[in-house]
């Protein structure tokens, strides 16, 4: 982030990010992660429910970071993948527990939850899911 | 539609270590004006497209900073739309001629990028992606559109050397060009050997971080020969967007804004693609180039590999792409990109491109890109 951060920048977010929940909209049936506040598809005609979704998708593509931003320098070089969850929704994370031939579009990964950063000067530990592969 | 361009200017683009934003903005803006041959008291109003100047100087508030420098007491609006910031600002001057409100404007961008360490750039930058659902994973803009080369390479058999042809032949061009950062050739074996930066970009692949500043004078169409005997007419504008994060989008490989955008500018133009001499288009990595040339339906989709391996993007090749060098060898201070990118078409289409010059160009096209797709605006220009 670069910037020093207050809390709730962090804590406002620690349902979706800890537990991957996200929404349904009632109208349309699509799911969304990270939850909407409003279902772009149908709008004012939607009714969003609250859903936890499950740990496992597959890998869409992926890239290995070198030159890292503020905060992640030390982590280098780390895999991300943006990721297709089993019950829909896709996300983008980091892949952790690797191997060389784990990174491939396709395969299978799970949540696991870690820590992603440590923010500034506070040293507000950032924690989130990243993906092993199974 | 038809707003007619009377002056162009810019500054060298590169590390200027020893001139900040104001100083460019000014040199850009004052070489418009004297190519324009207007005086400044004629400017109705400015539009300046600037990224990040809170993050990069520290400086908000940067369009009245540069109306202030000019002695000008108009109205300045700063746009942005992260990378896309020049390519709004040229349409917002051009929308604010058509309104009937303004008869000449300043439309320019400009970006100081080189006051800040290399990390802190890569994290400012950052701010054109989703900070919650990506930066807050460690991603980075060269990861983000890595992603999207290893997407395309899967789905359509691209290979690592088609896309290290885009950075050969940009640096060709970029080095006939006086203003571009990079006036050195490269290889295809170069740019595969040069350091990973993200799986499988390297250093290469990227745009550079640049200083610089570009700017247009714009003016109502029946009064531009007023002012010049050589116009050029914009006569077709189309902007669009899409999610903010990548893995929203209906696709990795489409950038849906891109098609969405040139089909609107085509239409207003009342001309199809084939009717287009040349394209500046965005190429902050390699990849985009490629993504581009498909969307823009320059080729087929998935075909973008083969048009350079054909070269039919080259100087002298049936669509000649990005004639200034693009993004990867002229540079890319983020909010001027757009704008010198319709400055590049001008030139062309005013037969004053020298040794990069497109013969017989009499339709040019430009896209410029937002973060990794969520704006794009394409603009078409003619004699
Ligand atoms: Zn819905």
């Amino acid at each position: 982030m670069g910037y020093e951060s207050s809390v709730p920048l962090f804590w406002r977010l620690i349902k979706p990010r800890y537990q991957l929940i996200g929404n349904k909209c009632t109208t349309c049936g699509n799911t969304f992660y990270p939850p909407k506040f409003l279902c772009p598809i149908c709008r004012k005609e939607g009714k969003l429910e609250e859903i936890k979704l499950g740990k496992t998708g597959k890998i869409l593509t992926f890239s290995i970071v070198r030159s890292a931003p503020t905060g992640f320098e030390k982590e280098t070089p780390y895999p991300v993948a943006i990721i297709e969850l089993d019950d829909g929704p896709r996300l983008t994370s980091q892949i952790v527990d690797w191997k060389e031939e784990d990174l491939q579009i396709g395969r299978k990964v799970e949540a696991c939850f870690r820590r992603i950063y440590t923010d500034g000067k506070e040293g507000i530990i950032n924690y989130g899911l990243k993906f092993r592969p199974i | 539609m038809k707003v007619a361009i009377i002056g162009v200017g810019t500054t060298k683009f590169g590390e200027h270590w020893d001139k900040s934003l104001r100083e460019l903005a000014i040199e850009a803006g004052t070489n418009a004006i004297i190519d324009a041959k207007v005086r400044g008291s004629e400017i109705d109003s400015i539009y300046l497209g600037n990224m990040s100047a809170g993050r990069f100087i520290g400086q908000e508030h940067v369009a009245a900073l540069v109306s202030g420098e000019l002695g000008l007491s108009i109205p300045a609006v700063r746009v942005e739309g992260a990378c896309a910031s020049g390519g709004i600002a040229l349409r917002q001057g051009i929308l604010s001629i058509l309104s009937g409100q303004d008869d000449i404007v300043l439309a320019g961008g400009a970006e100081k990028m080189t006051d800040l360490m290399t990390d802190g750039a890569t994290t400012a930058l950052m701010g054109a992606a989703s900070q919650e659902w990506e930066a807050y994973y460690g991603l980075t803009f060269p990861s983000l559109y890595a992603m999207i080369a290893r997407r395309h390479m899967f789905e359509f058999g691209t290979t690592r050397e088609q896309i290290a042809k885009v950075a050969v032949k940009n640096h060709h061009n970029g080095s006939l060009n006086p203003i571009a950062q990079f006036n050195k050739e490269i290889t295809v074996e170069e740019v595969l050997n040069s350091t990973m930066v993200a799986d499988p970009l390297t250093l290469l692949d990227c745009s550079p971080i640049t200083d610089g500043a570009a700017a247009l004078i714009l003016c109502k169409a029946e009064l531009a020969k007023k002012y010049t005997d050589n116009p050029v007419y914009i006569i077709g504008s189309g902007q669009a967007s899409d999610t903010l994060a990548l893995h929203d989008r209906r696709s990795l490989t489409t950038l849906d804004a891109t098609v969405k955008a040139a089909q609107v500018a085509y239409k207003q133009a009342g001309i199809n693609v084939d009717d287009i001499d040349l394209a500046e288009v965005h190429d902050c990595f390699t990849i985009a180039e490629i993504v581009a040339t498909e969307d823009l339906g320059f080729c087929k989709k998935g075909e973008g590999g083969k048009l350079l391996d054909e070269g039919a993007t080259e100087l002298t090749g049936r669509i000649p792409v990005n004639t200034s060098g693009g993004l990867k060898a002229v540079g890319h201070p983020v909010g001027a990109t757009g704008v010198k990118q319709a400055i590049e078409i001008v030139l062309q289409l005013r037969g004053e491109a020298d040794k990069r010059q497109v013969k017989d160009a009499k339709i040019g096209l430009t896209h410029n890109v937002g973060g990794s797709g969520a704006t794009a605006v394409v603009h078409i220009f003619s004699r």
